[in-house]
């Protein structure tokens, strides 16, 4: 059975493959710095199943460490001129859509057939896996399209993806940070204390005072905590079922859909949801940390007094 | 195991005031989060390498967030060979487009596709990137005279701004995603029971408005982009 960790290998050796060509790249003058973050992910993606936990949460550590004192270096690997991407456009004109949409077709099939497919009694992927898995199939298909229409150097896939992780950065692993710094608040009881502190300090008096509790609160502890699933128990439990639906006899369903896409406001204001927010703005070399938030936010501010607004207005009715 | 410190429950929020402080320094958000996790582990009272393991699990777990890059090699020789380039000569040569059509009509794309829980066939890396944004850049360029290095930037962020909001106002009204999953978990945990269907159902008002509003402001985009191209040209 294919799992996960065949993507993880895959991913692995990819990141090796940036260390070893980060460590050749003269013209970047923080080249080991570079080849020790690659590798140390590289290590994390090859062997993290095979290591205790403390010695995951030290290769983390390591990571942020590396990142954090002292910046990255952005490598110079070879690559084209504009005028020679000028020339391939025009010489490839829309094949070079192909690759690129194969890569999505393949994820879908996959996602969608893969899951049926059983080998003498047993499922050839893990079913609960199977979008990641057939997003690393579409990759697979899609780099095969790209050898045989291009045919470019043999490094060249490497060093245009290093190209590429160089720009991301320490970026690349934030959202992974961010989840493991999750699982602590959890073991923490962070989400309660915030919850509760919540319940004490509204008024509940008023139904359209504590509507606005809930909805402010979903995306005010979303975006310190950069999560609406973590949000949501913590306020749905604190003041969603207590008040609006127990007290005030609001209708459940439309609480919880509505109160979800609230924290989703949230989601789009804050630098903690980082896959989002920051990984585009470092993507897209954009300098200004906070690009994407700030074109973001009045969508956000407007999209949750309308979901305040349509929660005071429906949830009552039904 | 016995508490190293003890505290009352209010001190862990002090790891939220970490997160907050450094961002607003600008330090390294990842070593700000490292950090943070640290703090927050150590107030609650467990000891060090508790609070290490946990966060060394849950990073481990989690790995396949970052396996997302293993699109880079592709997307890295698509561009070697032009695919931003042949992007905005496709966008130039629809006479409609501009920035902002064109990312209405992604906007729709998106939004439709998430609803039907096509969620991972688009993104940031995927299409925001390597096709998105060079064809609104495009737009602008066939369309105005003068577009300034300013002027990208504000284009960039909305093309990736507009991939977030679509996906995140049309995922709900998939059955089977995440969310939707978190919201019926918790209210069969209170003893409610909850149908996805009518989950979302009620999703769509705001799906509604979130287009409605995010059409709006990319109207605005379009006249403010003009604006700032005559400005530009202006003042040549």
């Amino acid at each position: 059975m294919i799992t996960l960790a065949a993507v993880y290998l895959l991913t692995g050796l990819m990141f090796a493959a940036f260390s070893v060509l980060s460590a050749l790249d003269r013209a970047n003058a923080r080249r080991w710095r570079n080849t020790l973050f690659w590798g140390l992910l590289s290590v994390c993606f090859l062997f993290g199943d095979r290591l205790t936990d403390a010695a995951n949460g030290a290769l983390a550590i390591g990571l942020a460490l590396l990142a954090g004192l002292g910046a990255l270096g952005l490598g110079k690997p070879a690559t084209t001129t504009a005028q020679q991407r000028e020339a391939g456009a025009l010489k490839w004109g829309h094949w070079l859509f192909a690759p690129a949409l194969a890569i999505p077709v393949v994820t879908l099939a996959g996602t969608l057939l893969l899951k049926e497919v059983v080998i003498s009694g047993h499922p050839l992927i893990d079913p609960k896996q199977a979008t990641w898995i057939s997003l690393a199939l579409g990759v697979l298909v899609a780099m095969a399209m790209c050898l045989v229409l291009f045919r470019p150097p043999l490094l060249a896939p490497l060093q245009e993806g290093r190209r590429l992780i160089d720009a991301i950065g320490w970026a690349a692993i934030l959202p992974q940070a961010l989840a493991a710094l999750g699982a602590v608040f959890a073991l923490a009881g962070v989400g309660q204390v915030i919850g509760d502190l919540a319940s004490q300090a509204i008024p509940v008096d008023s139904r359209f005072a504590v509507v606005c509790a809930y909805t402010f609160g979903m995306a005010g502890f979303t975006i310190l905590t950069g999560n609406g699933f973590a949000a949501f128990p913590v306020m749905t439990a604190g003041i969603g079922l207590p008040l609006i639906v127990h007290r005030f006899g609001g209708d459940p369903v439309i609480m919880g859909a509505i109160g979800m896409l609230s924290g989703f406001c949230g989601t789009l204001l804050t630098p903690m949801a980082a896959n989002f927010n920051i990984v585009p703005v470092r993507l897209l070399e954009l300098p200004d940390q906070y690009a994407v938030i700030k074109a973001q936010w009045p969508t956000a501010a407007v999209l949750l007094i309308i979901n305040t607004l349509l929660m005071y207005g429906l949830v009552f009715r039904f | 195991m016995e508490p190293i410190i003890h505290l009352s429950p209010i001190f862990t929020l002090i790891g939220i005031g970490v997160i907050v402080a450094g961002f607003l320094a600008r330090l390294n958000p990842l070593l700000v989060v490292t950090l943070a996790a640290l703090v927050t582990g150590l107030i609650a009272g467990h000891s060090p390498y508790e609070v290490v393991s946990t966060f060394g699990k849950a990073f481990n777990q989690n790995r396949f967030v970052t396996a997302v890059w293993l699109l880079l090699p592709v997307i890295g020789l698509l561009e070697r060979e032009g695919l931003q380039q042949q992007a905005r000569r496709l966008i130039a040569s629809i006479r409609a487009a501009t920035t902002g059509r064109l990312l209405m009509a992604y906007f729709v794309f998106r939004q439709l596709t998430a609803a039907l829980g096509l969620i991972s066939i688009a993104g940031q890396a995927q299409t925001v990137r390597p096709l998105i944004a060079p064809m609104a850049e495009g737009a602008a360029e066939t369309r105005l005279k003068v577009v300034t290095e300013p002027m990208r930037r504000t284009i960039r962020a909305f093309s990736a701004a507009t991939d977030n909001t679509a996906v995140f106002f049309g995922e709900d009204i998939f059955l089977a995603v995440a969310s939707i999953a978190v919201i019926t978990g918790v209210m069969n945990a209170e003893g409610i029971h909850v149908q996805p269907l009518q989950l979302a159902v009620w999703a769509m008002p705001t799906a509604a408005c979130a287009l409605v509003v995010h059409f709006a402001r990319l109207v605005l985009l379009d006249r403010r982009l003009k604006r700032m191209s005559d400005e530009a040209e202006a003042g040549q």
